[in-house]
């Protein structure tokens, strides 16, 4: 690559800490050093020390320790990006993992050691606070928030505003069981917002006011749930007495005897959606008003964080002309145009997906050299800055189309070019078997399968838009549920099986997917996609999709094709 | 007999808490029930030493917090340290019933959520004996300061920056 300049510039779109976030990320390293020392001196026990260790990211895996590392609202500056690749080589095996709720995984961290990888996270304005355990967990949003052209506002302030509220908030660090909140700030759906325990949509009511519509009681795991709408329109100053007033009931009411029934979503549905809303308003009437009400100094405080980078004023026509003709001399750069690149606000700009799912790779897997290019070609392309996706991809979101040529020829060298976004080879995947100790079932060599069983790009873009998930246990991880084809490993006694479903969504239109019939071995999972994918083009109609066919035609011709039989 | 840290001291522990199925008191200071309050209300109002009443984290607070407030402590219990209802227990009592005694957390609690049950309106806290007590009051200042309004900190960090 080309020298440029790579010291660090403090990005002018993030939320930047101040001393009291930083003194709060530096004593809760201190904290967790001492808990990791008095157990390691036998002065915790191992159950007092779990949850302790869950709420600093640290699982106990089947291999090793896992690290979940926070990345709030996939938002990362080059500098943190650098710093984690420095992580992992120092603390890990040189790679890292990004998962499907933004966050980043190191699997094979020292427990000893933690403690030091913390510090060095809270570094760069870091943390793996609240990454697992029965909290309130990383909130996630869109990862074109700010530059999508049909947003309504951005949608990052608030993930921030929320960041803040929910970390060591005193109240809830005991809950029945883990807690997630998205926000969509869009017309579009991309941060599945309604599989959360709480999804924040933000509208415009008809004075013109923007706010919050609430939905409650979403998720995956094993009892897949839709969230419901509790709350029309919420004023944006209520926003933390209202969150304070949902989490409130749920902490005193949530199921805590049996932890697959402990999710909120067992709650609402048990009250009934209205009744969950009523005791949600009835906690709330105490609350609203009171001290924890924001106030305009606060919001715009931590809206003036996410400013517009300093774009450059751009002839389009004759750029887009250039692109074109850059584009008619190479088939790979027009492939790779079509899928990864996306228009946005700004004229003359695009957002750019890096895809982590690159056959033979585990998705959402990169190495350490990966994660300093990626730096390298934020600074030098976006202004420094790098999102996470929850399909487990990097979003480089402000990117000059005049550069778009460069930019790809050395993504490509480094193997972050390939152009397969939003296509079957685009798969979410839990790390399976291979990590973890819940799963029943590998994951990762099904899609690696998968992707070398349709390596025929030319066919795979004639498939089109297509979310093949793969969850190796029904913890669901891999979003299973709502793949538009979705595979679940299975465990029959002792064997590794896969169940497929079909015609799951995880945009606004929210569907769970249908099971297919009969779970296969994992030899057969790859031809029974290309049966269903036969059936799909057989039966499609123009230009429509995968999701779209499906649901025309329903599951009985794919069942057909893959079982043999009619039911 | 645990321990007793209030208001971030060890002092001696004068108290003894009656388990739900004694329909006996002890002389001295005792914890009793809702159930025992209620059917041996007479007794335990000519009691000796002090009388504070123990509940549980899914006790309806709404509805017995007229008896509850006229106690000088009001014990919550941990049946186990990761079951949390206990922690908006204390805050209701403090902060919408305004509630001046002594919260107590006794049960299975660790030194670990000392800080967090501190903020949420608890001073007193049941250790198990053996604790160093001196050691574990350190959690009580794991934190400087806080994001969230609290028992502890009315006023928001925000409003404070």
């Amino acid at each position: 690559m080309a020298p440029f300049n790579s010291q660090y510039a403090e990005p002018n779109f993030m939320y930047k800490y101040d001393q009291y976030d930083q003194k709060l990320v530096d004593e809760r390293v201190e904290q967790y050093r001492d808990q990791t020392e008095r157990y390691l001196a036998g002065g915790i026990s191992e159950e007092e020390f779990l949850p302790l260790r869950l709420q600093n990211g640290l699982y106990v895996q089947r291999l090793a320790p896992m690290l979940r590392i926070a990345v709030p609202y996939g938002l990362m500056s080059s500098h943190q990006v650098r710093k984690l690749a420095h992580i992992s080589r120092k603390f890990d095996k040189g790679y890292v993992h990004f998962t499907t709720r933004q966050n980043i995984q190191l699997n094979w961290p020292k427990l000893e050691e933690v403690p030091d990888i913390l510090a060095e996270l809270a570094s760069v304005e870091m943390h793996a606070i609240q990454t697992s355990g029965n909290c309130i967990r990383n909130t996630t949003t869109d990862q074109f928030a700010g530059v999508a052209n049909d947003e309504i506002e951005d949608p990052r302030p608030w993930c921030e505003i929320i960041r803040q509220w929910s970390t060591v908030h005193p109240e809830f660090a005991f809950l029945p069981r883990k807690f997630k909140i998205a926000v969509c700030g869009s017309e579009e759906d991309r941060a599945a917002f309604l599989l959360h325990d709480i999804g924040l949509q933000l509208v415009v009511n008809d004075a013109g006011e923007t706010g919050f519509q609430v939905f409650a009681g979403g998720g995956l795991g094993r009892t897949p749930v839709i969230a419901s709408s509790i709350r029309e329109f919420l004023p944006k100053e209520h926003l933390l007495t209202y969150l304070d007033a949902i989490l409130r009931v749920y902490n005193r009411y949530g199921n805590r005897d049996n932890k697959y029934k402990a999710r909120i979503k067992i709650l609402v549905r048990a009250w009934t959606p209205a009744v969950f809303a009523e005791r949600v308003e009835a906690e709330w009437a105490h609350l609203k008003g009171g001290p924890a009400t924001l106030n305009g100094t606060e919001i715009d405080r931590v809206t003036s964080f996410f400013s517009q980078p300093d774009y450059l004023s751009v002839n389009e026509t004759a750029v887009d002309n250039d692109i074109k003709a850059l584009a008619a001399g190479s088939i790979g750069f027009s492939r790779w145009l079509d899928r990864n690149i996306r228009p946005q606000k700004q004229p003359g700009y695009v957002s750019v997906t890096l895809s982590l799912k690159p056959a033979g790779v585990a998705p959402g897997d990169v190495t350490d050299r990966q994660l300093e290019t990626i730096a390298d070609l934020a600074d030098r392309f976006s202004f420094g800055e790098i999102r996470s996706t929850h399909n487990q991809n990097i979003v480089l979101a402000d990117v000059a189309k005049a550069d778009l040529f460069e930019l790809w020829e050395l993504a490509k060298t480094s193997g972050l070019a390939t152009p397969n976004i939003g296509t079957i080879n685009d798969m979410i995947c839990c790390p399976g078997g291979d990590y973890c100790s819940l799963a029943n079932a590998k994951s990762i060599p099904v899609a690696e399968a998968i992707q070398r069983k349709f390596d025929d790009l030319d066919y795979v873009y004639d498939l089109g838009d297509l979310e093949l998930n793969i969850s190796g246990c029904m913890n669901a991880c891999g979003h299973h549920h709502v793949g538009h084809i979705g595979i679940l490993g299975v465990d029959k006694k002792g064997e590794e099986w896969y169940q497929i479903q079909l015609g799951g969504s995880a945009n606004k239109n929210a569907a769970l997917g249908k099971v297919l019939g009969p779970s296969l071995s994992r030899d057969a999972v790859t031809d029974s996609i290309e049966k269903l994918l036969d059936v799909y083009v057989e039966n499609r109609l123009d230009q429509e999709a995968f999701l779209a066919t499906y649901q025309r035609i329903g599951i009985e011709k794919f069942k057909q094709r893959v079982y043999g039989t009619a039911s | 007999m645990a321990q007793l840290l209030k208001d971030g001291h060890a002092i001696e522990n004068s108290w003894q808490t009656v388990a739900a199925e004694e329909t006996t008191f002890p002389a001295g200071d005792i914890l009793v029930s809702l159930d025992h309050w209620r059917e041996h209300k007479a007794e335990l109002t000519k009691h000796s030493g002090s009388v504070g009443l123990w509940i549980q984290g899914n006790e309806e607070i709404e509805a017995v917090v007229d008896t509850l407030i006229k106690m000088p402590v009001i014990a919550v219990v941990f049946p186990k340290f990761a079951d949390g209802r206990g922690f908006s227990i204390a805050r209701l009592l403090r902060e919408r019933y305004d509630y001046q005694g002594e919260i107590r957390a006794i049960g299975n609690i660790i030194r670990d959520q000392l800080y967090l049950l501190q903020r949420c309106g608890f001073n007193g806290f049941e250790l198990e004996a053996g604790i160093d007590l001196t050691e574990a009051a350190k959690s009580l200042q794991d934190f400087s300061d806080a994001y969230q309004v609290a028992v502890d900190q009315p006023v928001p960090l925000f409003k404070r920056r």
